[in-house]
């Protein structure tokens, strides 16, 4: 087929409203480039007049996710998972590897249209990686030799359906488990058990349930599910709908592609049973771009619940609970895990944050009623309708009663799924995925908190130190500022750029941290950092710029010896790099002698 | 019971009606709180961050919070405004703002807030973006270099003029003003000088044609009285007192 063809039958009317055509939008750009390699500007014109919106409306969508291109990519694109997790199994020596094999720059297409090689934010493979993205395909466990194979197949033009099938190999790796993974209780969920005990009783029952548990947020907040769902419930409107945030984007964090592999049907109960009891017709699971090889596996689990009843009219032939499930394809966009952008992202739409309030309880999806709630969450709802509160609160603390899933990566010999009750010190959390010669744990991710290892008697809960499910091990052999580095131009790739904290502060302290790890900044460049990052803390829209700091702040509180050492021992230093402003020139004369740069004494 | 409805602005009561957020009461009051996105003719956006005023301990932004009774508001403590001001010195170095050399000086509302708050400064590195001037349009030119991206352009052309030219493409430090048009450029585009979208922009990013410095720099708006007093320039555009290009 031709582009052409391609792009009429993707954006071929739907014959429902134009609001909800509208939604589509990211999903028709997804489509559009996947199969195309990029959006070409037919596209834009023929969707700008279809859905009567501003071509440079659509433009700016395309600008806003990293995973859409105006620009034709190559044939292979290969994106090469750039989380300080891959880092420490060697990925910045694969993309040189890569890229020289290959004869392309980064970013930049080769001339022939074949391949284009580039890097993107953590693709939740870390217990297996070095990862990449090969025309949005997962490849995991990369070595030289498998790199080798790659550029072969890619000089050869193999089609990707004709490669190894190893290559596209992804484990679970669950090495733990307790409450929501036990395979005592696996049957609890299943045949819609869940459901037939909403039937049996009543929504109220069921939320009585769920607060008496006093399940919280898997998601990293952990505000109370139970009181979300009552509120929806309550919310005065005609349509409500449930949302399902796969996004998953915190660095380190795949506890959910595990969930989402191996245990759909229960997150779909969980989805099922929260719309029957807060009355939501229809519900979408939010599925990061980066997953998308699950997207076939997981509409078959649709489909096979469709077939049994519990999905579509009817559902277990009761009269009025009608519900279906939706997916939607992310397009490389941490924010858009933030629920309020995810929403955005929904209506196909930039994700930026909204303003609250009103929250999305009252005013989601389309201004309706929605819950926003984590995989994981939904999972555990599930269960507890069959199995019971009580059920739930033998594992955990008062504050943080039952499970956490952990997906533990980094510098131990077991990386995976580790499922604990929550309470859990990070000591035995150590112990059992065989860390040794520990420096520090990253837990939460990059927005999280940094932990010396003399802080291993603390434990993994929301009074203490709360995670979304990242645990990332660092060893007494690496650098940490490394760490914070790449955490910091993390957030600069992730900021929306809405609010000025985040967009310009972020930028300014990803440059004091490069100028630190480059060994230039002074006494007064840390209270720069200090400074700024408390800014962004304070007066940041939203999550992600408050939270954007706080591994930097980390390294300056708990490691001072560590950045004493790297700074430079001069009052000042100017933040002008005179070797950086010949770069320009050495590209255009294509020089890189020792007598095409100046050196400085340091 | 319109006592009930009052909070306190650095311990002043303002009063507020049904739906008011803390802006909204403030200006009608006649209590200033410094702002560079808002504009009360639209939809609150919140992305300056200007207007944070603390409450219980906590920032929020006021021209989007809503007013309650009793809460307590700070508007001026020095932690306050050292924070207002490094959230100017971030826009002034975001992009390139050459002051002595734009049209816009003393009646342009980034500048008139930073000698407000007292910045005195730019402190930080100065990013020095590469952006161009568009300045394809008979009647009006656009200077990126100045564009703080307050989308109150954006706001304009869409929920008054019904034009939608502008938008937000990019993110993060890459975002950036486009131009709804089959070139991106603004005189492809429908735009108008009599669009309300010329008359909204707080800094010297859009800008009326052929009328160069006619008002002398030292009687503009800013120059006269602080923007405390005589409040966004926006509000301006049709009196003589404000104008600036001296129509
Ligand atoms: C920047 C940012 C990114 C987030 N990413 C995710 C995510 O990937 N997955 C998730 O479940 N929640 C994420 N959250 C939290 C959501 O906003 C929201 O609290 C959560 O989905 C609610 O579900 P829960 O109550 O079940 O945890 C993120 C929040 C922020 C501020
Ligand atoms: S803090 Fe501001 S710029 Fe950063 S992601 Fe949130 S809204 Fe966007
Ligand atoms: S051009 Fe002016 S009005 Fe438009 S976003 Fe930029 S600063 Fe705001």
């Amino acid at each position: 087929m031709t582009h052409e063809e391609i792009i009429r039958e993707i954006i071929a009317p739907s014959g429902t409203s134009r609001a909800a055509e509208r939604s589509q939008l990211l999903q028709y750009l997804c489509q559009i480039q996947h199969q195309c390699s990029y959006i070409p500007g037919d596209a834009i014109t023929q969707l700008a007049t279809r859905l009567q919106m501003p071509a440079s409306e659509i433009q700016g969508l395309i600008g806003f996710y990293a995973f859409l291109h105006e620009q034709p990519r190559g044939d292979y694109d290969i994106l090469l998972s750039d989380s300080i997790s891959d880092h420490l199994l060697g990925s910045r020596l694969l993309l040189q590897q890569l890229c020289n094999r290959l004869g392309v720059a980064p970013g930049v297409p080769r001339a022939d249209g074949r391949v284009t090689v580039d890097t993107t934010s953590c693709t939740g493979i870390c217990d297996q990686g070095p990862a990449m993205l090969l025309n949005g395909r997962v490849i995991s466990r990369l070595t030289d030799r498998r790199i080798d194979h790659i550029c072969a197949l890619i000089e050869a033009s193999t089609a990707v359906t004709q490669w190894p099938a190893e290559f596209f190999q992804v484990d679970d790796n669950i090495r733990r488990r307790d409450l929501l993974l036990s395979e005592e209780t696996a049957a609890a969920t299943m045949d819609g058990k869940a459901l037939r005990v909403l039937l049996e009783t009543d929504g109220n029952a069921i939320l009585d349930v769920i607060e008496k548990s006093g399940l919280r947020g898997r998601g990293g907040a952990g505000f109370r599910t139970g009181m979300k769902w009552r509120f929806c419930r309550q919310a005065e409107s005609d349509s409500r709908y449930v949302v399902c945030n796969a996004d998953e984007g915190e660095p380190g964090t795949f506890k959910d592609r595990v969930l989402l592999n191996s245990y759909a049907d229960s997150v779909f109960e969980g989805m099922t049973l929260c719309a029957g009891v807060v009355g939501a017709s229809r519900g979408y699971l939010y599925l990061r771009g980066e997953y998308r090889y699950l997207l076939e596996p997981l509409q078959a689990v649709l489909r096979q619940r469709r077939e049994k009843g519990l999905l579509g009219q009817c559902i277990l032939g009761k009269d009025g609970f009608d519900f279906d499930i939706e997916i939607h394809l992310g397009a490389g966009a941490y924010i858009c895990g933030e629920e309020s952008s995810l929403i955005e992202s929904l209506e196909g739409k930039r994700g930026i944050p909204r303003n609250r309030p009103p929250f999305p309880v009252t005013h989601g999806y389309l201004n309706q009623p929605t819950v926003v709630n984590n995989v994981e969450t939904f999972m555990a709802a599930a269960k507890i309708a069959v199995l019971g509160a009580d059920w739930f609160r033998q594992a955990g603390t008062p504050e943080s009663t039952g499970t956490k899933l952990l997906s533990i990566c980094g510098d131990c010999e077991r990386p995976g799924i580790y499922e604990y009750p929550f309470g859990v010190t990070i000591k035995q959390v150590l112990e059992d995925c065989g860390a040794v010669n520990t420096q520090a744990i990253q837990v939460a991710g990059a927005a999280g908190t940094t932990l010396p290892v003399a802080d291993n008697g603390r434990r993994i809960a929301f009074e203490d130190v709360s995670t979304g499910g990242s645990f990332m091990v660092f060893n007494n052999d690496r650098d940490l500022l490394d760490m914070v580095q790449n955490f910091s131009h993390f957030f600069v790739h992730e900021s929306c750029g809405f609010c000025t904290p985040c967009r310009v502060g972020g930028s300014l302290l990803k440059n004091l941290v490069d100028k630190l790890v480059n060994g230039h900044a002074t006494h007064y460049d840390v209270g720069e950092m200090k400074q700024i990052g408390s800014l962004m803390k304070r007066a940041s829209h939203c999550g992600l710029g408050s939270t954007a700091p706080n591994p930097v702040l980390d390294l300056l509180n708990h490691f001072p010896q560590l950045v004493e050492s790297r700074l430079a021992h001069s009052g000042y230093e100017p933040a002008f790099d005179l070797d950086a402003a010949l770069q320009e020139a050495r590209d255009i004369t294509g020089r890189d002698d020792p007598g095409a740069h100046i050196r400085t004494e340091t | 019971m319109s006592s009930k409805n009052t909070f306190m602005l650095d311990g002043v009561a303002i009063e507020f009606s049904e739906g008011d957020t803390i802006m909204d009461a403030a200006l009608r009051s006649g209590s200033y709180i410094p702002h560079l996105c808002h504009n009360p003719e639209f939809r609150p956006h919140g992305s300056c961050r200007v207007c944070v005023v603390n409450i219980n301990g906590r920032q929020v932004s006021s021209c989007t919070q809503p007013a309650s009774a009793g809460l307590e508001v700070d508007n001026s403590s020095e932690d306050l405004v050292q924070e207002r001001r490094n959230l100017l010195q971030m826009l002034f170095v975001e992009g390139n703002h050459v002051c002595p050399g734009c049209e816009k000086s003393g009646a342009c509302q980034l500048q008139a807030v930073a000698y407000y708050t007292g910045m005195l400064s730019p402190q930080y590195t100065h990013f020095f973006p590469q952006r161009s001037v568009d300045a394809s349009h008979p009647d009006t030119a656009i200077d990126f270099n100045r564009c703080i991206l307050c989308e109150l352009c954006v706001r304009a052309s869409r929920d008054v003029d019904h034009k939608d030219v502008f938008s937000i493409s990019g993110r993060g430090i890459g975002s950036h003003l486009v131009v709804n048009s089959p070139s991106g450029k603004l005189g492809d585009s429908a735009f108008a000088a009599t669009d309300k979208a010329a008359h909204v922009c707080p800094v010297g990013a859009i800008l009326p044609k052929h009328r160069g410095y006619e008002q002398p720099i030292g009687s503009r708006l800013y120059d006269r009285s602080p923007i405390s007093i005589v409040g966004d320039v926006a509000a301006h555009e049709s009196d003589d007192q404000g104008d600036t290009h001296g129509r």
